[in-house]
Parts: structure tokens; C-alpha cells; sequence
């Protein structure tokens, strides 16, 4: 049965903190097709372009006719529980330390037949289900299935290892003082964080929406400047072995591109902030977070960082602003690199142009704050990596995948 | 006994004191704020090279970076539009003995205590003179506050700055007081505590800006961000203030020192 989450109990200061263990992470280079669906929450399969057949697990030809012809395609997510299983014991760490562990056999509705983990509110087979691809701690992508659609899965004990749902976690916000600062925080108060640092720079520069910030209940306001490696230090001893979740959306954003402004400040202040920022808080508050990713049920589990659509393409009006993001961009991969060995996840969110005050003069459509916080909550929620929310950043996503060389030369004239 | 030599045994015996004006340099400290579609001044960082570990061990060192106008520091002519033309106006080409100067020290800090926009006048100075003397050529006047212990007793960022929706709100002189001491008393340059030899304000007055227009139109020098101005006597201190020598620059943080005999 689905257990109701409560909130985690305070930590026992004299026993050990675990160290995190990950799930079995190694997959050939074509298993990782379901990875890449999954890390942008899809769930896509195998299907051969010359028999239409739909296969898993992912091999290098069609089991049907032996087609090299391979393409991942969307499925519907739904199937059979066929049989069930629970694991008691294991060899590998990380089940081990988990179990027992409920497995199942689905057969989809595509075709396959597929070994699932099990949400706790599936009955036993057999028993309709739903299906869905979530990235591990490992962050490699495994089939989950759960009773319906809307199950939620940070109410589940082992449906919680692939969430890293913001319900009674500790929260840091880098900037509160931006619209999409103050959404965000929002969106986390009602996911239920129990706790939201919000980071405000330049203190004495008094902010609109600074009063409502401090009548939420969760919210501690305390300066932060990521420019400053000694402010990012001081913050990081004091509340970086807390941190469940950072949010990094400080961001320095002016619009034009190389002739259009004089000198390089402005371009030298967007790497400070976009680039450098990111850098110093990783350096910072990343150790402390990997030495907590195994730390009970509220250990550290995600970094989410604002990076743009323009991240993939520079967007020449706005050039060395997506300089800056396409530079971040590089270092959170890295980050993802180096926190993937303690399970936290590090999620990156690629949105077209915010409706704010920089981007006053760009015509509509334009994301909205509220609507870019809850695809940042939602992703947390999912369990998802790569995040491009809204028509535009979907559609400059499409187009960049078909081809970057044009999608260059759009953009060029 | 010279009077080089002489100094340097007060000095010694503690004849003379030594009064520091200047604010640490640091992070934290609050710096110029323009409207965020303008050119912005770095504030001051600082990283580390080396602390004696793998990165140098045997020794500790800093990069540091910020703008010619952070913390305690000078202004020179060729920052405003006013003195761009004149000779010797950037740091590097200002005659060195200007670097050294008496100091006449207004106390206006009860004014500045009941209203953050006080504005000293040419009569508030004239008064000054009838107890203390005349200003004399080649002065720095030294406007007292009590403003940096906003930032050296509480460490108040926000009572520093002083900022609300109609901007700053920080005390400096009119328009008649700065053309006075300009005109009429050929003073060396305008020292403040707060962040601006202007008030916080200033942009509203005509011309905006007037000790920034008429001190550095004069080719005369600006202070700020100063500290312990209440250490100072009204008259007799000697003020050592020479800014960095950078190549055309319009200013630069620096240690300003006072000379103060004692009674």
C-alpha cells in the first residue's frame, strides 16, 4: 500500500551519515536512446523502420528482420502487469540497502514485454498499469510502472529513489529578487518544501515582492552575492550541509550582441554571474551536497540551474547573454558529471525568453515566471534532466535537433 | 633639527598620531549603485592565488579586482564631463604635492543625524570660519557626518546606502557651498563619509551633481567613503591622500591618512 509521506524525522547527530551507493549505471551506447527520452521525461522504445515492429530491451538490430534501421519513437504508456515479484535479497549495494524491492513483468500495450519497478499501490497481477521511463540515481533511464497516470511517486517508498520531489525538503533559491526567483520559491512553498533559503544580493537595493517573500512561512532571506567567492563560501559553511535541493537562477541578462554595445563589461558581467556564478557555487556547495546524497529519506538530491534555449544557438540580438548561458551550459554538464557518483541529479532548464523586464522589447510568446517555476517543480517532481519549457524553447529544440547548421543561419538573418 | 626630521621624532615619541580615514576594502562593502541599464562600477573581489598549499606553498597571496571608484577613494577632475579638458587631471598627472594637504573638518553630523538629506550651505560654512578661521588656500574641507559609523558600528549596508523608491538619501553640499569653497576659498578637493562627494539626492539640484561639476571643472579633488573624521581636530590636521598611478585614471581606492598633533 501507498504510504503516506511524513516528514522526515530530525537527524540523529551521532550516527555515521551513509555514504550513497548507485544503482547498477552501465548501458551500451544504444540503450541509452531510453536514457535520452527519459531525461526529458518521454518514453520512447525501439521501432524498426522497415517491419514496424517495437522492441526492448535495445539492440543494435530489429529482433524481428534484422533491420539496422532503428529509430526511438514515443510509445503509448500503458500495459499488463503480468506477474510480480519482491526482491529480499541482493548483492548490489544499493538494493541491498533497499530492500525489500518490488519488481514486476509488463506486458505493453506496444509490444514488448518489460521487467518494471513496482509502485507499492499496484495490485496484484494481473492488473492494468501504467507505464513510464525515470532516470535512477545512477541517472540511467529504468521502466517504472504505477497504478495510473497520476500516481504520485514521491508517496511511494521506491517510487521516491526516482523523484526528487521538493515535499519537506530544504530548499535553496539563489536570487529571490527576480520574478522567476520569487515563482519559483511559490512553486516550492506549495510542493510543500519545508524549508527555502532565498539569496539576495546588493541587500541595501530593496526589491518589489521583497515584503510578500518574507510572509512565507518557509522563507529565511539571507545575502548572497555569487559574484563574490567569499559571500558563496560563507553561505556554503554555514547552511551547506543542509541543502537538499540548490536552485541556481541568479542570472545577469542585457540584451545586443557584438557591434550593438561598446566594451566588454556587460558581456565580462554575464559570465560573472551565468558562468563564474555556477563555478562558485559548485565548488561550494557541491561537496557538501555529495557527501548527503545518501543521508536518509531528505538527502541532498538535485541542482537545478536556469540556462536558456540559447544555451544550444546563439541568438545574435541577444549574442553575448547566450554566450554566457552556452558557457554554463558546458559546466553543468560537468556538474552533472561530478555530483552522478552521489545520485544528485542535476537538472537543467533551457527556456525561450522570460517575460521580464529584458526581455520587454521581444515580441510574444514569452514564458511566463509562474509558468517556468512550475515546469522547474514539475521536473523536480518527474524526475527529469533537460527541461525546454514553452513553444518557443520546444520549437528552437526541434528545429537545433534537425539540424544545428540551419537552425544557425535562421537565427543569422 | 629639519622639519622633515623633526616630524619624523614626533612621530616616533607619538607626538603626532597617525589617523587611518579609510574603509577596508572587502566584498561586502556597499559600492556605487547606477540605473541597471548603465555601465556599472566592479564592486571589490578578491580571490585567492595560494595559501601555502598546493597552489604555492610557501606562500599566500590574492588577485583582487574592482573599479577605480570602490571603498575609500579619490576622485580626480577628468572623472566628470566638467574637467575632462583640464591639464594634469587624470591621477597619473596630478602634481604629487597635491597629494598632501591641512585639513578643515566640518562637523554637520547632528544636522545629518535628523535628516539623511541634509545639505550644507555657504552660510553653515561661513559660520564654521567665524570659530574656527578662515578655510585656507589649498585645503582639503573634510565634511563630517558620523555617516561611515553606520557601516563601521553596525555594518548596515542598508542604513549606509540609505536607498528608497526615490533613490539615495545620503547629506553633501549644495550648489552655494561647493561654489564657494570652489570660488572663493580655492580648496583642494571636498571629502565625504557617505558613497559620493555629492548628496544622495544631488541629482536633482541644478546643475545635478554640483560637487562633481564644479569641483572637478575647478580641477579640485574629490574623497569619499571616508571613516574617523571625528578623530580629527576642525583645524591643524595634515591629510596624506595619493591615489594609485594609474595611467589616465579617473580615480582609485587608496589609503588616506591624517596627521594629527597631539594636545
Amino acid at each position: 500500500m501507498t504510504e503516506e509521506l511524513t516528514r522526515p524525522k530530525k537527524k540523529n547527530p551521532i550516527l555515521r551519515t551513509r555514504l550513497p551507493t548507485l544503482p547498477p549505471g552501465a548501458r551500451s551506447r544504444v540503450a541509452l536512446g531510453l536514457t535520452a527520452a527519459a531525461a526529458e521525461g518521454r518514453f520512447a522504445l525501439q521501432s524498426c523502420r522497415d517491419c514496424g515492429a517495437i522492441q526492448y530491451p535495445p539492440r543494435e538490430a530489429c529482433q524481428e528482420c534484422l533491420s539496422l534501421r532503428l529509430s526511438w519513437k514515443k510509445q503509448t504508456t500503458t500495459g499488463e502487469l503480468l506477474a510480480q515479484t519482491v526482491l529480499h535479497h541482493s548483492n548490489d549495494l544499493f538494493f541491498r540497502e533497499r530492500l525489500p524491492w518490488r519488481l514486476g513483468l509488463v506486458k505493453l500495450d506496444c509490444g514488448p514485454t518489460v521487467v518494471a519497478h513496482l509502485h507499492s499501490g499496484i495490485a496484484d497481477a494481473p492488473v492494468r498499469v501504467h507505464v513510464s521511463a525515470r532516470l535512477d540515481r545512477a541517472g540511467q533511464a529504468v521502466i517504472v510502472a504505477t497504478p495510473d497516470k497520476e500516481s504520485t511517486m514521491a508517496e511511494d517508498r521506491q517510487m521516491r529513489e526516482f523523484t526528487c520531489d521538493p515535499k519537506f525538503r530544504k530548499v535553496l533559491v539563489t536570487d529571490g529578487k527576480s520574478p522567476l526567483g520569487q515563482a519559483l520559491i511559490n512553486s516550492l512553498a506549495k510542493a510543500g518544501a519545508d524549508l527555502i533559503w532565498v539569496g539576495h544580493s546588493e541587500p541595501w537595493k530593496k526589491f518589489p515582492g521583497f515584503d510578500e517573500l518574507k510572509k512565507i512561512p518557509q522563507v529565511t532571506l539571507i545575502p548572497l552575492d555569487v559574484t563574490d567567492s567569499k559571500s558563496v563560501r560563507e553561505l556554503a559553511a554555514e547552511i551547506g550541509g543542509k541543502v537538499d535541493i540548490l536552485v541556481n537562477n541568479a542570472e545577469f541578462h542585457r540584451a545586443f550582441g557584438i557591434v550593438n554595445r561598446a566594451g566588454v563589461e556587460t558581456a565580462r558581467a554575464e559570465m560573472d554571474v551565468n558562468y563564474f556564478g555556477l563555478l562558485r557555487l559548485a565548488q561550494e556547495f557541491g561537496p557538501a551536497m555529495r557527501a548527503r546524497g545518501a543521508d536518509g529519506q531528505a538527502g541532498a538530491v538535485a541542482w537545478v540551474n536556469l540556462l536558456s534555449i540559447y544555451a544550444l544557438a546563439n541568438f545574435p540580438s541577444h549574442g553575448t547573454y547566450s554566450a554566457s548561458k552556452a558557457a554554463a551550459h558546458s559546466l553543468a554538464q560537468c556538474l552533472r558529471a561530478e555530483m552522478r557518483p552521489a545520485g544528485v541529479r542535476v537538472v537543467n532548464l533551457f527556456p525561450g525568453p522570460i517575460d521580464d523586464e529584458w526581455n520587454q522589447l521581444l515580441e510574444p510568446p514569452k514564458l511566463s515566471p509562474e509558468n517556468l517555476a512550475r515546469a522547474a517543480v514539475n521536473a523536480l517532481r518527474d524526475g527529469i534532466e533537460d527541461v525546454y519549457p514553452g513553444d518557443v524553447a520546444q520549437e528552437w529544440l526541434e528545429r537545433w535537433r534537425d539540424n544545428p547548421k540551419a537552425l544557425e543561419k535562421e537565427l543569422s538573418s | 633639527m629639519s622639519i622633515l626630521l623633526q616630524l619624523a621624532k614626533e612621530l616616533t615619541l607619538g607626538k603626532i598620531k597617525v589617523v587611518d580615514l579609510t574603509q577596508t576594502l572587502a566584498p561586502e562593502f556597499p559600492s556605487i549603485s547606477l540605473p541597471p541599464e548603465m555601465g556599472q562600477a566592479w564592486p571589490f573581489r578578491i580571490e585567492e592565488v595560494s595559501r601555502y598549499d598546493e597552489r604555492g606553498p610557501a606562500w599566500y597571496w590574492n588577485n583582487f579586482s574592482c573599479g577605480e571608484h570602490t571603498g575609500t577613494h579619490f576622485d580626480a577632475p577628468i572623472h566628470w564631463i566638467s574637467g575632462k579638458d583640464l591639464p594634469g587631471n587624470a591621477v597619473d598627472s596630478i602634481p604629487p604635492e597635491r597629494f598632501i594637504g591641512p585639513a578643515c573638518v566640518i562637523d554637520c553630523s547632528k544636522e545629518a543625524a535628523k535628516d539623511a538629506d541634509f545639505l550644507l550651505t555657504k552660510e553653515f560654512i561661513t559660520t564654521w570660519e567665524k570659530k574656527y578661521g578662515r578655510i585656507p588656500p589649498r585645503a582639503w574641507v573634510l565634511m563630517r557626518t558620523d555617516w561611515s559609523k553606520k557601516w563601521d558600528e553596525v555594518r548596515d549596508p542598508v542604513q549606509y546606502q540609505n536607498y528608497d523608491e526615490t533613490g539615495q538619501h545620503t547629506p553633501g553640499p549644495d550648489v552655494g557651498a561647493v561654489r564657494f569653497l570652489v570660488e572663493e576659498r580655492e580648496v583642494l578637493g571636498f571629502g565625504t563619509e557617505s558613497i559620493g562627494t555629492d548628496a544622495g539626492q544631488a541629482s536633482h539640484l541644478r546643475p545635478p551633481y554640483p560637487c562633481h561639476y564644479y569641483m572637478h571643472g575647478a580641477g579640485r579633488y574629490g574623497l569619499q567613503c571616508l571613516t574617523n573624521l571625528d578623530l580629527l581636530p576642525p583645524v591643524g590636521a595634515l591629510v596624506v591622500a595619493a591615489p594609485l598611478k594609474i595611467r589616465n585614471g579617473s580615480g582609485s581606492p587608496l589609503r588616506v591618512i591624517a596627521l594629527v598633533e597631539s594636545q
